[in-house]
């Protein structure tokens, strides 16, 4: 089988996100960056479809030069070969300019399956698998906690819908699949996988020379902090006076107690 | 500029966020000073295309057809592309469903266009529409335009407009039919029936006092720390959704857009962020209290009361404290 994971660099999840020219642009001084959370569950579903099933993992990313560290990672774990798609942009590339450039990439390969995270955690568009699955002219299935079954050319897997509800679909492959997080354990890198890692191919294109245009269909006219929609009252001093403070409030002014 | 809503329903029954939809659609119409069309697909669904008629809007499209009596991404995408074609919208409405957001951005590609998802505002300056959406798990909100031509696709968070105080007014818009075609090959994909996996036992909704943890709480064993204080309170215990996929708590614990929705007199959240998926099922609680370290996290954008520290801490010392209050 011939496998694609579609990965994505953030910044870490806990990262204070500040912002620079007055909101124009976010602040990237501070920040740290790993691989998209929602993108490990698809990693760890790719390489274990290679285990089961046989094949090869190919990692592609669009990002910054920094976004390599990704691709390394994943090579690490398993993966065979890694495609960086250069861009400097971080925060201004919606997803139909980065399925764009997959899809350019893609189109010149012959995938079985190709996954994607659920969503990116920076820009939580939760778009770029349905879109590239469109391009590149393949069914699709979003969302997908399982892949029930592989057999003669056609795939079987449960998607989650809403409220707890969950529905198996089948389609042929190639097909397209966004993975929802928490549903596998991803696994971690050992020395052996890292040392490897660094004698498998990657290949570097430049999302430009894709003629990817234009890399902007929407633009962030500025960044904030949310407003508060609601005045918060804060506690504070120890542990324990915070606490005594809100069960006060919890007695006299909510009057649930 | 005219403005369509795409409202959704589930074999006859209608999706609430389709009204929150609905009336985000009358808002950004108003601010145009144009008129709202709204579009339902689907099979036999004239009843639905009636109420829908009674709900101030200026025109309702119906687009019936037998392979659109289920969803199905195929399907939904070649009918509205049809619908698109002969009424020409301008802007586009969309509730950010889970079916939204499996066709929506695979529609507005599919005519060479952007989608622009989980839309909280809306607002018009000089003929120019701003969007409002947020990004980092609720931590940022972005202003945002679109560069690309019309029409513009955008999906509308749920309850971001709220839709459930919408009445049916005595007035019927006019009812278009709209002929699509749809061949049985075009829909690649084969959907079995909905379940369950599990038959829910709990029922957060009814509940007065919800305790609820989050990745805060960062190993399984600290779990009685939460559960000492949701039972000093008479509460239930919930969770977010890391904690139900680490297997620390139950799914049908889980509050959010995967799980249930609630609205208690008191949410106290625990460790939790405050992500959007999770923020759609618990903030029509009564009073929301939220203890975390981090005093950016976005619970705080809606919470009543607040503990920056560690809760490692302050829920024991508040467990004792209520039992205290309660023992007096």
């Amino acid at each position: 089988m011939n496998i694609f994971v579609c990965l994505k660099q953030t910044p870490a999840r806990d990262s204070v996100i500040r912002f620079a020219d007055h909101g124009k642009r976010i602040d990237e001084s501070g920040l740290t960056y790993e691989l998209n959370e929602p993108d490990a569950f698809a990693l760890e579903e790719g390489i274990r479809l290679k285990e089961e099933n046989g094949g090869k993992v190919v990692v592609v990313s669009v990002g910054p030069e920094r976004a390599i560290a990704v691709i390394r990672e994943a090579l690490a774990k398993g993966a065979d070969r890694g495609i960086l798609i250069e861009n400097d942009e971080s925060f201004q590339v919606d997803a139909f300019a980065i399925a764009k450039a997959l899809a350019a990439v893609l189109s010149e390969e012959s995938p079985d399956i190709v996954l994607t995270g659920l969503q990116a955690d920076d820009l939580g568009f939760g778009q770029t698998g349905v879109i590239l699955a469109e391009l590149l002219n393949l069914p699709h299935a979003s969302i997908v906690v399982k892949i029930v079954e592989i057999s003669d050319g056609s795939i079987r897997v449960r998607k989650e819908l809403e409220s707890g509800w969950f529905q198996n679909i089948d389609m042929p492959l190639p097909a397209l699949l966004t993975i929802q997080s928490g549903t596998n354990k991803p696994r971690y890198a050992t020395l052996m996988g890292i040392k490897k890692a660094k004698t498998k191919p990657v290949e570097y294109y430049s999302i430009r020379d894709l003629g990817v245009e234009p890399l902007r269909s929407q633009t962030i006219e500025n960044f904030y902090a949310p407003p508060k929609t609601k005045e918060t009252q804060f506690f504070e001093g120890s542990s324990r006076e915070a606490a005594d403070k809100l069960a006060e409030k919890l007695k006299f002014e909510a009057r649930i107690l | 500029m005219s403005v369509l809503v795409v409202a959704e329903h589930h074999g006859g029954k209608w999706h609430k966020m389709s009204w929150d939809t609905l009336v985000a659609g009358q808002t950004v119409a108003a601010l145009l000073k144009t008129e709202l069309s709204a579009l339902i697909l689907g099979a036999q669904i004239e009843p639905l295309a009636a109420e829908l008629a009674t709900h101030r809007v200026d025109r309702v499209f119906v687009a019936e057809h037998e392979l659109l009596s289920e969803y199905s991404s195929d399907g939904y995408t070649i009918a509205i592309q049809q619908v698109i074609g002969r009424v020409s919208p301008d802007l586009i409405l969309f509730p950010h469903s889970y079916f939204v957001r499996d066709y929506g951005p695979k529609l507005a590609a599919r005519l060479n266009r952007s989608f622009l998802n989980d839309v909280i505002d809306i607002n018009v300056k000089e003929n120019c529409i701003r969007f409002t959406r947020q990004l980092f798990q609720g931590k940022i909100n972005a202003d945002v335009t679109f560069s690309d031509d019309l029409p513009h696709f955008i999906s509308i968070q749920s309850g971001a407009y709220r839709g459930d105080t919408l009445e049916p007014t005595g007035n019927f818009a006019p009812v278009e039919k709209i002929d699509v075609t749809i061949d049985p090959t075009d829909i690649r994909t084969r959907y079995g029936e909905w379940f369950r996996e599990s038959k829910s036992k709990v029922d957060l909704s009814s509940a007065e006092i919800i305790v609820s943890v989050g990745r805060g709480i960062k190993d399984p064993k600290h779990i009685p720390i939460a559960k000492g204080l949701a039972e000093a309170l008479g509460g239930e215990l919930a969770a977010s959704r890391p904690v139900c996929d680490n297997g620390w708590l139950p799914l049908e614990r889980q509050v959010g857009s995967s799980g249930q929705t609630v609205s208690p007199k008191l949410y106290l959240a625990i460790g939790i962020s405050g992500a959007i998926q999770h923020v759609v099922g618990m903030k029509g609680a009564e009073k929301i209290a939220a203890i975390n370290q981090d005093a950016g996290a976005p619970i705080f954008e809606i919470a009543d009361y607040g503990i920056i520290g560690d809760l490692f801490e302050v829920v024991p010392a508040l467990t004792e404290a209520i039992l205290a209050i309660k023992e007096d």
